[in-house]
């Protein structure tokens, strides 16, 4: 192991040497630096997160007062607002472009491959990626699927509105609905794509942490964001081939006469040749990704969050170990749970126990984390900044999101809360606003890394407490209204007199929503003001142990101007004391991986 | 209204802005510690609102759990739903349990141990006892849930025919209406297909079966208090799924399979209407229903009409543009009361014979 990195430090370095022509174009565009290409998915992760919340609020518009006319409407879906009310068409294609693009486009994409690129060789001590060239791939691959599926909401009859599932029948027959026309035909072009890119990361993230850690950085010795960003490209390695197989059926099925998903078909007044197909097989293939994506959008964001949470507590995370276990046991059940979407598909009920069994098992080790996470906190020396208090946020969604699944794990109770507002808000909170507060506060905590100046903290707590309310002033209650009954994906909910007394509070929601959707403003606002007149940044702000901070605040293509630092120790020494109570550095709260042993220093065995 | 509305968004856009600027203005103040890094005061004022933040939490808790009591489903209307919301209960206490103590263990933590200069954190890496120990008990408390959930859910899924005198109901899916066809005397159904789909045989039943002679096809579901009834459900299109709230049952409509769910109703529909809790919700949405009704009078519009109850059946998996609006009224009557609605009902060969004498 260290030869080999020796020889490609010296390899990097040599060219690092003659490498310093750089035009505007290889630097911005074409570039195949990690840290820009890092820049580059979290601008285009959070426009189209920019897109994805303001679908959200005008179909919550929609949902509290229904068709009424607004100008909004008018103004920006045209002719799917005639005198300003929304069309039910219009309806549901906001609703699957909302979930398509903040699942996969944001969450995915934005978070994972922001976090993985800046961070992966940062904190391994790596001049780059694997593979350069490879990375820059991913994101031109990424890019164009956004551009596609951005793209594909301009469509004359609509863009894809089968729900971000696109089960088949619905999203297969042209005559069952606009948006599977030419729209779908985009959304599935956008998917393979990103399937693509997402793969080309993933084995670039895998590849780089098991060959290029720097010397001493040993497994047991690595952060847990990198722990979590591993896992996580494992978990993408694995599950998103098969979705991909999913995508082509499809397409198959809708342009070429195939009959996967298809069978028995009777519409707008004629039989269909298709037979023999199943729309489960499609459910089966979906979810065998649908659900490892959960993780691979949450792991990244618990994996960031641990790093943060020690970081500012002065403390080394609780139970290390029992973390990277954590991880692994929750990456190895999420590829078995995936039936637990399924429980009222119509599949074999025996299945339905089996994935029950496997969905509750799930629960022990994410119970684990946030214990771990909670003792963290513990007689600590908390210091909030933006970073932790969307950290702790974090925790708190995760937590009040993760007890709910309990009930929709459960094959019993989900018969009755299936696809009702009940999901909705479960999902939101624990993979949604979660791995949002992750993102939120990897970009407050890194970005002195990424721009070289400090986001200004204030506007972070402003922004951070009013998200906190407005995040669990919308899913709260949300949970009552799916106790109710009332089924998700529903235009308007008027034509049932039984839900009457749910309107006033879906109009408090929809308040909620707006609220929070408007105080991102804050953060945009912050974000673009610090890149170019934020106050600079020192070196380690945070008083960090981890490699990246030892790297200069300027960026430069390797990264360390030097010889790459070797590690003596692993990411958490936090307050740690010689038996005579004195800090191991005299004054100095940490120790940084780069500090050898000192004397008198006991090794944790951790 | 609309003006209205975008005047406000805009006037508080740019009060956001106005503020923004004030803010950033204000924390450059000169002298002013501005290394955008929490300092003491910064720690101490944020965990004092971690401190308000979890109380407020708390009472918007309380406040759903108590102004919302009334959105939780009446008693449940079959046999199977009381071991249902046994559970359900079982586990919302449990969650909520979970829920209270690890939020006020979590934001109390962030408010006591907010940092200054002088204190010093406690290096504590592991405890193997009590990890130990907070895996054990969710290990323990799931494996309850899950034992208790799996004998509930193989009782609701084993569906027997031979058992208990059943009746055999076909749901039939399509967009956008429901429609049910009875197995008639000999309670089989006919044989059916989508190809068979022509003029008034809208479920595509077999006309050569002869099974299917006495089947009866419906635009409502009426069915026998105490009797277990299977549906077996066909869809000729997309998917859907029949969910019956009130039954705490649901399954998907899938082309090109059938489906079965069985449950056994216990409440007829008049028996449902006086209870307390219906008589309440009902009174609440038609006082709702009479309001909004003036606003439309007003407009112009036709006034509402005043809502009885009445069981529904709805579509509860995406199905096209007008998936909101996919339901059929359900029934539950006495034994008497639903012999003679049924007979009423025409059967398949009479509604053929109908069409070939036209």
């Amino acid at each position: 192991m260290s030869a080999t990195a020796a020889h490609v430090d010296d390899h990097a370095h040599d060219e690092h040497e003659h490498h310093h022509k750089e035009t505007f174009i290889t630097k911005y565009v074409f570039s195949m630096d990690h840290k820009m290409i890092a820049k580059q998915y979290l601008i285009t992760g959070l426009i189209m997160g920019t897109i994805g919340i303001l679908m959200s609020i005008l179909f919550r518009m929609q949902l509290a007062w229904p068709e009424e006319p607004f100008t909004v409407f008018e103004v920006l879906l045209g002719k799917w607002a005639p005198d300003g009310v929304m069309d039910p068409n219009a309806y549901l294609a906001l609703v699957t472009i909302h979930g398509t693009i903040m699942v996969f486009f944001v969450l995915t994409a934005g978070l994972s491959g922001t976090f993985s690129n800046l961070l992966i060789p940062l904190q391994i001590g790596a001049r780059d990626m694997a593979s350069g060239f490879m990375n820059m791939i991913s994101y031109w691959l990424f890019f164009l699927s956004s551009i596609i599926m951005v793209m594909s909401l301009f469509v004359e009859a609509g863009p894809a509105a089968a729900g971000w599932t696109v089960y088949p029948p619905l999203s297969a027959l042209p005559q069952a609905m606009g948006g599977s026309g030419l729209g779908m035909t985009l959304w599935l072009v956008s998917m393979a794509i990103f399937i693509a890119s997402s793969l080309l990361g993933s084995l670039n993230y895998v590849v780089t942490v098991i060959n290029l850690r720097t010397k001493g950085m040993s497994m047991t010795r690595m952060p847990l964001t990198i722990w979590a960003f591993f896992v996580t490209a494992i978990i993408g390695i694995v599950s998103f081939p098969v979705l991909l197989s999913a995508a082509l059926l499809l397409i198959m099925d809708r342009s070429f006469g195939t009959s996967f998903f298809l069978s028995d078909i009777y519409i707008q007044g004629e039989v269909l040749h298709n037979q023999g197909g199943s729309p489960v097989l499609f459910e089966h293939l979906f979810w065998f990704l649908g659900h490892p994506e959960v993780y691979i959008v949450l792991l990244p964001a618990l994996g960031i969050t641990s790093e943060i949470i020690a970081t500012n507590s002065r403390k080394p995370i609780f139970g290390y170990r029992a973390m990277i276990a954590s991880i692994l046991a929750i990456a190895f059940l999420s590829t078995i749970v995936w039936g637990h979407h399924m429980f009222v598909s119509g599949m074999n009920p025996f299945l339905g126990s089996v994935f029950t069994f496997t969905t509750l098992l799930i629960a022990i080790p994410s119970a684990v984390k946030a214990f771990n996470y909670i003792t963290t906190l513990w007689k600590g020396n908390l210091q909030f900044n933006p970073a932790m208090l969307f950290s702790i946020g974090l925790v708190s969604t995760f937590i009040t999101g993760g007890l709910t699944g309990i009930i929709l794990g459960d094959s019993t109770l989900d018969i009755n809360v299936h696809d009702t507002y009940f999901v909705v808000a479960h999902f939101h909170l624990v993979m949604g606003i979660s791995a949002l507060y992750g993102l939120f506060a990897g970009v407050y905590h890194w970005f002195p890394k990424m721009y070289g100046r400090m986001m200004n903290k204030k506007l972070g707590y402003v922004h951070f407490w009013f998200t906190a309310i407005g995040a669990y002033g919308v899913f709260f209650p949300m949970h009552f209204v799916g106790m109710a009954g009332l089924p998700r994906r529903y235009y308007n909910n008027t034509n049932f007199p039984y839900f009457d007394d749910l309107q006033d509070t879906n109009v408090l929601i929809t308040m909620f929503a707006i609220m929070t959707a408007l105080i991102q403003l804050v953060f945009i606002y912050n974000f673009i003001y610090s890149i170019f007149y934020g106050k600079k940044a020192e070196q380690n702000p945070w008083k960090s142990n981890t490699l990246e901070w030892t790297t200069p605040v300027e960026h430069i293509h390797g990264n360390w101007p030097g010889e790459i630092p070797s590690v003596h120790r692993w990411s958490y020494d936090y307050s740690k004391t010689n038996e005579n109570g004195e800090y191991v550095i005299p004054g100095q709260d940490y120790v940084p991986q780069t500090v050898p042993l000192q004397e008198n220093e006991e090794e944790m065995h951790h | 209204m609309t003006v209205f509305l975008t005047i406000i968004v805009i006037a508080l856009l740019g009060i956001t802005l106005w503020q923004m600027s004030k803010i950033v203005r204000l924390s450059q103040g000169v002298g002013e510690d501005n290394s955008q890094i929490a300092n003491d005061k910064d720690n101490n004022t944020q965990g004092k609102i971690m401190l308000a933040f979890v109380t407020f939490f708390y009472i918007l808790m309380g406040y759903c759990f108590i102004q919302y009591r009334s959105y939780f489903l009446p008693v449940t209307a079959s046999e199977h739903g009381i071991e249902y919301d046994r559970l359900m209960m079982i586990s919302v206490v449990l969650i909520m349990i979970v829920q209270l103590i690890t939020q006020v263990l979590l934001h109390y933590f962030a408010f006591k141990y907010r940092g200054n200069k002088n204190r010093k954190a406690l290096f504590y890496a592991d405890n193997d006892k009590l990890e130990f120990i907070w895996t054990i008990i969710p290990v323990v408390v799931l494996a309850g849930l899950i034992i208790y959930g799996l004998f509930t859910w193989t009782d609701i899924m084993n569906i027997d025919e031979e058992e208990g005198d059943p009746i055999i109901v076909e749901l039939y899916a399509k967009q956008f209406s429901w429609e049910a066809r009875y197995s008639g005397k000999d309670n089989v159904l006919g044989k059916a297909n989508v190809r068979f789909i022509q003029g008034i045989n809208t479920v595509g039943v077999d006309p050569s079966d002869s099974y299917a002679m006495d089947d009866k096809i419906t635009t409502e579901l009426h069915l026998p208090v105490g009797r277990k009834v299977i549906f077996k459900m066909r869809s000729q299109d997309v998917l859907h799924s029949a969910y019956m709230p009130h039954f705490r049952a649901q399954m998907n409509v899938v082309p090109g399979m059938i489906t079965e769910f069985s449950y056994t109703p216990i409440l007829t529909t008049e028996d449902m209407r006086k209870t307390d809790y219906m008589v309440e919700k009902v009174e609440t949405i038609n006082t709702i229903r009479k309001e909004k009704s003036k606003e439309l009078v007003a407009k112009g519009d036709e006034a509402l009409e005043p809502y009885t109850f009445d069981y529904y059946l709805l579509c509860n998996k995406i199905c096209g543009a007008s998936h909101y609006n996919m339901q059929m009224k359900i029934v539950v009557e006495s034994e008497e009361d639903y012999n003679a609605w049924l007979k009423t009902q025409e059967t398949f060969q009479t509604k053929m014979s109908a069409q070939a004498a036209n």
